[in-house]
């Protein structure tokens, strides 16, 4: 039995899996990708102001935040600083981008996992329970029973699924006012934007987002009641997914009187970022430096179809501050595709092995993302930066100031800090994000409105591109930390590398033999389907993994076969102990 | 008066493992000519009844979902089927082993297969076949120079004079990503042309519907205006409403509806918006069109020639505005300052 592709994800990614069905849990998992495309490889050569045109192809659903990551890198390798209402206007841009994906893959792909036709199929019992179990908020988003926010979820049927398609719409009109076209934008530039700034470009983005305000005070208690529930109605159901606190975040939405894109203080603008860039480490605050983020980078190999790139020369050896930048540094890295047979005890995918270097331990990460918000608002609200009257880090919690609309008052919502990184919230802080980034938009409104009412009205810089540089962008894509860095030499790309958030939880073994976070994550998930092995739809598998929110195109597949038994585990083909060379 | 559509029901089967972004996808769930839940619900009376079979929106996953796929490809789906590639289509053939791009496992190998082998298996049954997207149809930027899957579109993979079993060229829908309602309207018409309610889809050369890609970007640009009076924004002036060609814009050459439709509800777009338009619906993208960044050789010259005309036929008007700009003289208060005031009481009292 195997389920390939993965479908309602964007992208192509496989998970193999063994089951051991006696205890009821996931004995082993595999992460693998079926597409190879080459970015790497055919950007060299290239000229570096096409960098953010070419790389927004890469994905296509945040294209535009490859975009915006590569303006970034630009800026800082010409050495230039955008006019503070082009910031003003991307982080506009983008702070849409976030509210219409989210909105997107949380309720018709992710939700269709919580639905009713869905849980009929694998745990009636669950569905008898939603039944008789009244919804807390039901004053609010206005369904009665938990049953009825899971038949309003019902793809192409439900009430909410369809509201939440016309919404993810109207997101996407804002967006579209800020960079021009979804996905893939036409007017972001190094230096600026293209887009024409006027009372009309900004009341156009206001009147939808006050209709968004309004939706996210029915959807985010509507989305706390469903997954509460399901703690309450699966006892342990917190142990789905989870996995060691691990989580990256890069920050997003630059602060443009702070922002200098100059690499020797970085550490200092990346703070200001109204997201707080960070690494949590069980629980722990370990950095909120993008300096530090980007000294630590490593991308192992060990289980991906590529050569190794040890004896190529290093294309940088120290940043601007002296600093030595590690061969296995994306600004260091050389990919070389060797496309092979696939093979579990071997090789198995087209995706390497992000890490990230704990340089008080020495060992390298599995980072994950968490699917982009849970990193994002756990280290926000760890870090204490952010207080822009909208939104507030208190240190355990970020709150979050929905105001007055039509017909709701004004609200204050608040994400705590949950005891678990898993399935349940990784989903949970989505929707939160979703009014996050709401709520920060009716910010970088103000700031946008100050400078066109005097008369600040410069959105780009002229530059020209410099024959030696090097530069990073760091960014949060919709699901989790993205970076870009690119190499200039002779005026030309000499190397590029992005790094987006699916290669980081989708990664495979890397050659220390540490599974991904996919592969962890699923690893030892206990299972409450209700289902035999002959009818298992293995929804807790693919909860976890769409709670990822997967951006590769991906499939998986679950190993039911002779593996039921625990036994089976010490197949050779699954259970062998890797060896710590395999990816040479 | 409503009639049975000749062919009652047809299936959509969406294949995104093509070498692509998935963009092209979310594109069409934004679409709102119609929305794609209201097609799927029977918003336009006479259509064939749809069933769309697609990895980022289907209830089911894994085998489940493959299986209408693995019933075209033997050729026993029980309903005539719509085929749309998404992505471009790698060269497996250039290597030694393995796979660029797959999409499900074949059970006697426990290898992936392929989406080639896909494609060459369920073209012979599709009743029609569309390329959705630059990558689809023509390769688009996953096959830039120096690519290593040697990949193309579909028009390159299949021949440009394939037809389908209904006799049907293929269909390219290109785009970078494709404009959502293009996409939505070009499957409205195909399930027009089942219904026996449209004739044949009309194509040019390179299979695009020429109602949607007959007319360059410039020619639907709101910002030609500014190009006919040779006023042009320079490189610190990204942002000004001016027309952008020399930043790098190809739209005077370049077959697009979008500088006219937006991107979608009208709002959006490339140049009308401020953004360059860098070809992506053309068969040459992206390479003929890199840098993006640079003025497009061709557009030197115009802008030369139009220079004179330009700033003469801009100072003139600039003239007549002034004077436009001024009301008519007699109204204002001061005693007898009237247009004509006998005429008017006349007219009056007459009434």
């Amino acid at each position: 039995m195997s389920w390939d592709p993965i479908t309602r994800i964007v992208g192509s990614l496989g998970i193999y899996t063994k089951i051991d069905f006696a205890a009821r849990r996931v004995a082993e998992c595999y992460s693998t990708s079926s597409i190879f495309r080459g970015y790497s490889v055919f950007m060299k050569g290239k000229d570096p102001r096409d960098a953010h045109f070419i790389t927004s192809r890469i994905c296509g659903i945040c294209g535009d935040n490859h975009a915006t990551c590569a303006c970034y890198a630009q800026n800082m390798a010409f050495g230039i600083q955008p006019p503070p209402l082009a910031e003003w206007i991307i982080n506009l841009g983008e702070a849409a981008e976030y509210m219409f994906d989210h909105n997107l893959y949380q309720d018709n792909l992710v939700g269709v996992d919580f639905c009713e036709q869905m849980v009929r199929q694998t745990n009636p019992s669950v569905l008898a329970r939603a039944e008789r179990t009244p919804a807390p908020h039901a004053g609010l988003h206005g369904y009665r029973t938990i049953a009825d926010i899971m038949r309003s979820l019902n793809p192409f049927e439900g009430g909410f699924y369809l509201k939440c398609l016309e919404m993810s719409r109207l997101t996407r009109e804002m967006f579209c006012l800020m960079e021009g076209r979804h996905v893939h934008p036409s007017t972001l530039y190094p230096g600026g934007v293209g887009t024409v700034p006027s009372v009309q470009l900004f009341n156009d983005y206001l009147v939808r987002l006050l209709k968004y305000v309004e939706f996210m005070k029915r959807v985010v208690p509507l989305h706390d009641d469903l997954f509460d529930f399901f703690y309450e109605a699966l006892p342990g159901y917190e142990e789905v997914g989870r996995r060691r606190i691990l989580l990256g975040c890069w920050g997003s939405f630059n602060d443009p009187e702070a922002c200098t894109y100059k690499y020797e203080t970085m550490a200092d603008w990346g703070r200001k970022m109204y997201v707080t860039p960070g690494v949590v480490v069980d629980g722990k605050l370990v950095t909120t430096s993008l300096l530090d983020i980007n000294l630590g980078l490593r991308i192992c190999l060990g289980s991906s179809f590529y050569d190794d790139w040890q004896h190529t020369e290093p294309f940088v050896t120290q940043d601007p501050l002296g600093n030595p930048i590690d061969k296995r540094h994306p600004w260091n890295q050389t990919t070389t595709p060797r496309p092979q047979k696939r093979d579990f005890n071997g090789r198995y995918t087209w995706v390497m092995s992000p890490r990230w270097h704990d340089s008080r331990t020495g060992e390298n990460l599995a980072l994950d993302t968490g699917g982009g918000p849970l990193a994002r608002l756990w280290t926000t609200a760890l870090a204490q930066q952010v207080d822009i009257g909208y939104v507030k880090s208190t240190g355990t919690s970020v709150k979050i100031y929905l105001p007055k609309t039509v017909k709701l008052p004004e609200v204050e919502l608040e994400w705590k800090i949950p005891r678990w990184s898993n399935t349940l919230e990784r989903d949970r802080a989505r929707t939160y994000f979703q009014a996050y980034a709401a709520a920060a938009a009716l910010y970088f409104l103000e700031r946008a409105l100050e400078c066109l009412h005097a008369g600040k009205l410069e959105t780009s810089v002229d530059y020209s591109v410099p024959s030696d540089a090097i530069g990073c962008g760091f960014h949060e894509a919709v699901r989790g930390v993205l970076s870009h860095h690119v190499v200039i030499r002779d005026g030309k790309i000499a190397n590029y590398h992005p790094y987006p958030p699916t290669c980081w939880n989708a990664s495979p073994r890397d050659s220390a033999g540490i599974p991904g976070p996919y592969e962890d994550a699923v690893q030892n998930t206990p299972l409450f389907e209700e289902n035999d092995a002959d009818h298992f739809k293995g929804i807790d598998i693919l909860r976890t993994v769409r709670s990822f929110d997967p951006c590769l195109p991906c499939g998986v597949h679950m190993y039911l076969g002779p593996g039921q038994e625990l036994s089976v585990q010490h197949n050779p083909r699954f259970g062998a102990p890797r060896p710590a060379d395999a990816g040479g | 008066m409503q009639h049975r559509p000749e062919v009652p029901a047809v299936e959509i089967l969406w294949i995104t493992a093509g070498l692509g972004c998935d963009g092209d996808s979310i594109s069409f769930t934004a679409a709102t000519q119609p929305t794609i839940e209201d097609l799927l619900r029977g918003a336009i009376p006479g259509l064939p009844e749809v069933t769309l079979r697609h990895p980022v929106l289907a209830f089911q996953t894994g085998e489940e979902f493959l299986l209408p796929f693995h019933q075209a490809a033997l050729g026993k789906l029980d309903k005539p089927f719509v085929l749309v590639v998404e992505g471009s289509i790698p060269n497996e053939n250039n290597k030694e082993a393995g796979y660029w791009a797959a999409l499900g496992t074949d059970p006697a190998t426990g290898q992936p297969i392929t989406t080639c082998e896909w494609i060459d298996r369920l073209v012979p049954h599709a009743w029609a076949v569309v390329a959705c997207g630059t990558c689809a149809t023509y390769g688009g930027i996953h096959a830039m120079q120096g690519n290593p899957t040697g990949c193309m579109g579909l028009a390159d993979y299949l021949g440009w004079d394939w037809r389908s079993s209904a006799d049907i060229p293929l269909v390219c829908v290109p785009g970078c990503p494709v404009q959502p309602d293009n996409f939505m309207e070009v499957v409205v018409y195909l399930l027009n042309q089942a219904a026996g309610k449209y004739p044949m889809i009309p194509l040019d050369q390179q299979l695009r519907p020429t109602w949607l890609f007959g007319n360059t970007v410039h020619e639907g640009c709101d910002r030609g205006g500014y190009y006919e009076q040779a006023d042009f924004a320079g490189h610190h002036e990204a942002g000004s409403p001016k027309c952008i060609v020399k930043l790098g814009c190809w739209g005077p050459v370049v077959q697009c509806n979008v500088g006219k439709r937006g991107w979608m509800n009208g709002i959006g777009g490339c140049p009308n918006v401020g953004g360059v338009c860098i070809g992506c619906t053309m068969p040459g993208f992206p390479d003929k069109f890199m840098p993006f960044l640079e003025e497009p050789p061709g557009a030197q010259l115009s802008t030369t020639a139009v220079v004179m005309y330009g700033k003469t036929v801009r100072a003139l008007r600039s003239f007549t505005r002034a004077s436009l700009n001024r009301e008519p003289e007699w109204r204002q208060t001061k005693n007898g300052s009237t247009s004509h005031p006998l005429e008017t009481e006349t007219q009056l009292s007459g009434r």
